[in-house]
């Protein structure tokens, strides 16, 4: 699978997931399997009544193990205490199995109420034919279906023999949203009793029988080989089994334990082909950018032609640095190759491409790896890689035995794919009244896709027609992208390019609205008074909508009424995947430092599937959008990526989260994404509190920099 | 090698190792108890907290051969060590689902140690004792006001409970002495 799955698989769902419903009704089904009823790859009911859905994504903490049966469950008339959940490995059954944009609810959720619908459809008839009354007069009810006329009723384990030997049908009646029992309820999250106990297994805690533990030296400078090593030493350390080069650049010390594999490794002596990087700094990566600025950049989006505006101008630039996930589980695998074949326990957000890449790497057709797939702590993006997979594969291969590779938490700083360094350039021409009529933004960054050899259409990158869209109905909007290049290793990293877009977009937006002396509130809503459908790729985005969220945030953080004194607010909002989200952000000064209070957010992201899920995700993209705005920045130096570990780079502590308010619009719209949408707007709304509190404009991220 | 002594979970663990070795990769390796997770190695994230005679202790930079002797709980035997819940949960680990903490739930185990080494010396704490308590722990899921939901819920219950225990008590002593009358 190419890099480029991640864009064509929210594509694919944005329009209506076509190709996933056909994927979807595979001869996986109950006239094949006698032991139990499986009208599709996600559902299985056994005689004995255990009704089991397969989950085809991966739980790094969103709550899909909860959120997507839910779905399937409601349109089956499930009894929920039933439900029982399996998680997919890498499978050619689903589709593309890829967790990532914000999009597992909904691109599965047509799949999921289909495969739900179907089979109740089916169990209906089932009964029908065996009591030999009409299906009309036969419902389905929790788990049961009911004759009300003659009492009867059959739990579905009961009727699976039957209804396996009936037709699949292909377009099921669906359920409408006011009689849903199960969508909409804040159903406690399945997985989180194993998660309390520490029963439950990550890809860190795989164990396998004779299995061997592997840490790898990697060159320091990005790109550079290894020419030479010397094991001596590594070797006295007792324990260590294997030293050994791993592809080009890294050098794999191999032990019957964690702590002597990581001895082994810190007295493992390597020297290294440093390559073409070794003076690249952060300064030659900005200096770049800014040079790549007066480039003709591709056009994104194009309403009118706003350099025919005139007017009085309002221009600025804004920067944005590397970052890096830092999920709380550094990176891990467990392989074992036996020749023929090779399998994977893999915390992973592509099995699909763990598959692939690890076929090809050790010379295997990708059917004959299979690939298991953990809970993840923590992904945020860092796990649409697979580097750790084939990291593992090629260990096992040379050892000839199962082995957990393990990242340290120095590894996993410096060895990521960073969030891409990033400049903004906005100029607007103003009515008499200080609005834009013209809105340019030009995003000067390099590409992602493009740097793994999957540059997109048009030399646009293909994330960003999920993650720089219009917002606002100006009549003339422009939206232009220069793709850089880099060295610094890219990755897709929580709200990917959106981040930087809003901070960008709606920082500049309160400068206007200041410049015109209004409220920035109000400037925002007069922008979007007139009722506007705003198409954007595969998006429309509705002005309609974006209002909702700002006036709902507002009214919560009661943005007419004054503050204590010393306090101040910003506001901002941002559509991307889909969704709408407007955030309000309450800070105090200290030491020419902000202290953020509070955060009230208010999201409109169609049908809520679950809204204590949603209410964790949100809060939780706040705090880690909190810790990207004030301190995240990774440097290079050298060649090398400087920060190694928690002290470095510093992710939130308790002592400085905020009270996150949340609060959604009441919708029945299909839903859509929840994982990063609260991402992008704290960043502006922090900058726009700040400039209320000192005048001082943030240009550059992070703020505390 | 030396061979080292250690009560863990309130069994005596004799384990093989160089006396240098983190105890987090004991327990994790040696002792096959994984719910103590490696998070930083350097004791800034706290994922690896156990007790240590009580106190909360992070297991990553904590040498085996300092515990020798000692008594070590881990999340496995955090709910025998203090007494179980309806559920066979500890107060926290109820606290914790009831109050929907864990996203990725990877920090969760050391974010319970902590809380549960707090509530043994503050059963009741204030918000500033609860962030003293549990700065050292972090979450990159953004947890922490539910954690902080979660330590006042398991704090209200475990009075609760007490009160309840001592109400009972005191009834079952008023009914034991209208008997002997």
């Amino acid at each position: 699978m190419s890099p480029l799955s991640r864009r064509e698989f929210v594509a694919a769902g944005v329009a209506a997931g076509a190709g996933l419903v056909i994927g979807f009704y595979l001869p996986h089904g109950a006239s094949s399997n006698k032991e139990s009823f499986s009208p599709n790859a996600y559902l299985r009911i056994t005689p004995g009544n255990k009704i089991t859905i397969v989950v085809a994504r991966s739980e790094m903490g969103q709550g899909v193990r909860t959120a997507l049966p839910m779905i399937l469950a409601e349109e089956l008339e499930a009894d929920w205490k039933q439900i029982e959940i399996e998680q997919a490995g890498a499978s050619t059954l689903f589709g593309d199995q890829t967790t990532g944009g914000s999009a597992s609810i909904r691109t599965c959720w047509d799949p999921m109420r289909k495969a739900g619908a179907a089979a109740r459809e089916m169990l209906i008839t089932a009964a029908a034919l065996a009591w030999g009354v009409p299906r009309s007069a036969c419902t389905a009810d929790s788990g049961r279906i009911r004759h009300a006329a003659s009492g009867r009723s059959a739990s579905y384990g009961e009727l699976v023999i039957k209804a396996g030997t009936l037709p699949i049908p292909t377009d099921p009646p669906l359920k409408q949203s006011k009689d849903y029992k199960i969508v909409g309820q804040g159903l406690p999250r399945l997985d989180s009793p194993a998660k309390v106990t520490g029963e439950a297994v990550f890809g860190i805690d795989v164990r396998l029988p004779g299995m061997k533990h592997a840490v790898l030296s990697r060159c320091p400078v990005i790109g550079g080989k290894v020419s030479g090593f010397d094991d001596k030493e590594s070797k006295k350390i007792s324990g260590v089994s294997y030293v050994g080069k791993i592809g080009d650049s890294a050098v794999a010390v191999v032990a019957n334990s964690v702590w002597s594999a990581m001895e082994g490794r810190r007295v493992l002596n390597v020297t290294w082909d440093e390559g073409s990087n070794k003076d690249l700094n952060t300064a030659a990566v900005i200096a770049s950018l800014k040079q790549a600025a007066s480039k003709k950049g591709a056009s994104v989006y194009l309403a009118g032609d706003p350099a025919k505006v005139a007017g009085r101008r309002i221009s600025a630039e804004y920067q944005s640095p590397f970052m890096a996930h830092a999920p709380m589980e550094p990176g891990n695998c467990t392989a074992h190759y036996q020749g023929t074949k090779c399998e994977l326990w893999a915390p992973t957000q592509v099995p699909q491409d763990c598959r692939d890449s690890v076929a090809a790497a050790i010379g295997l057709d990708p059917d004959r790896v299979k690939v298991n797939v953990t809970l993840m702590g923590g992904g945020f993006g860092r796990r649409l890689e697979h580097d750790y997979a084939v990291e593992a594969a090629l260990v096992s291969k040379a050892i000839k035995a199962p082995v957990k590779v393990i990242w340290t938490r120095e590894d996993d700083m410096r060895f990521s794919t960073y969030r891409p360094a990033s400049l903004h350039q906005l100029s607007a021409a103003l009515d008499g009244s200080g609005f834009p009529v013209a809105l340019t933004h030009r995003i000067v960054a390099p590409s992602i896709s493009g740097q793994k050899g999957q540059p997109g259409p048009n030399n646009v990158d293909p994330d960003l027609p999920d993650e720089a869209g219009p917002v606002y109905g100006i009549p003339y909007y422009s939206i232009e992208y220069v793709m850089t290049e880099t060295p610094v290793p890219l990755g897709w990293m929580r709200s990917v390019y959106a981040l930087q877009a809003a901070f960008a977009l709606e920082s500049f937006i309160d400068e206007l609205a200041v410049a015109a002396g209004k409220d920035p509130l109000e400037y925002r809503l007069h922008l979007l008074t007139k009722d506007q459908d705003l198409q954007y790729f595969a998006t429309t985005w509705h002005t309609a909508r974006m209002r909702g969220v700002l006036q709902l945030a507002a009214e919560k953080a009661r943005w007419n009424k004054p503050l204590p004194a010393g306090h101040y607010r910003g506001i901002a909002c941002f559509g991307c995947f889909a969704s709408y989200m407007a955030e309000v952000v309450e800070i105090t000064m200290e030491n020419d430092q902000p202290r953020v209070h509070r955060v009230v957010a208010a999201v409109d992201c169609g049908q809520v599937v679950n809204p204590r899920i949603l209410e964790q995700q949100i809060q939780g993209g706040i705090v880690y959008a909190l810790a990207n705005a004030l301190r995240a920045k990774i440097t290079i130096q050298n060649g090398r990526v400087v920060e190694g570990n928690f002290d470095d780079y510093a992710p939130l502590r308790m002592d400085e989260t905020p009270a996150v308010e949340v609060y959604s619009v009441s919708s029945t719209e299909a839903p859509t994404g929840i994982g990063e949408p609260s991402v992008p707007p704290l960043a502006p709304a922090l900058c726009n509190a700040i400039y209320a509190a000192t005048k001082k404009r943030i240009r550059a991220l992070p703020v505390l920099s | 090698m030396n061979d080292i002594t250690l009560r863990v979970n309130g069994s005596e663990r004799k384990v093989s190792v160089s006396p240098d070795t983190p105890l987090l990769w004991v327990l994790r390796d040696t002792l096959e108890l994984s719910g103590t997770k490696f998070g930083c190695g350097a004791g800034l994230c706290g994922a690896c907290t156990v007790h240590i005679d009580g106190d909360a202790v992070r297991s990553c930079s904590t040498p085996v051969s300092q515990v020798a002797g000692k008594s070590v709980t881990t999340i496995e035997g955090l709910s025998a060590s203090e007494g179980l819940s309806a559920s066979g949960l500890h107060i926290l680990q109820a606290a914790w689902i009831a109050e929907e903490v864990p996203q990725c739930g990877y920090c969760q185990t050391g974010q319970i140690m902590s809380a549960a080494a707090l509530l043994k010396k503050t059963p009741h704490p204030t918000d500033d004792q609860i962030t003293q308590a549990m700065n050292g722990n972090l979450c990159r899921c953004g947890t922490y006001e539910r954690i902080r939901k979660a330590i006042h819920w398991a704090a209200d219950a475990a009075n609760n409970a007490r009160r309840e225990t001592a109400k009972n008590r005191f009834q079952d002593e008023e009914h034991g002495n209208g008997g002997a009358q």
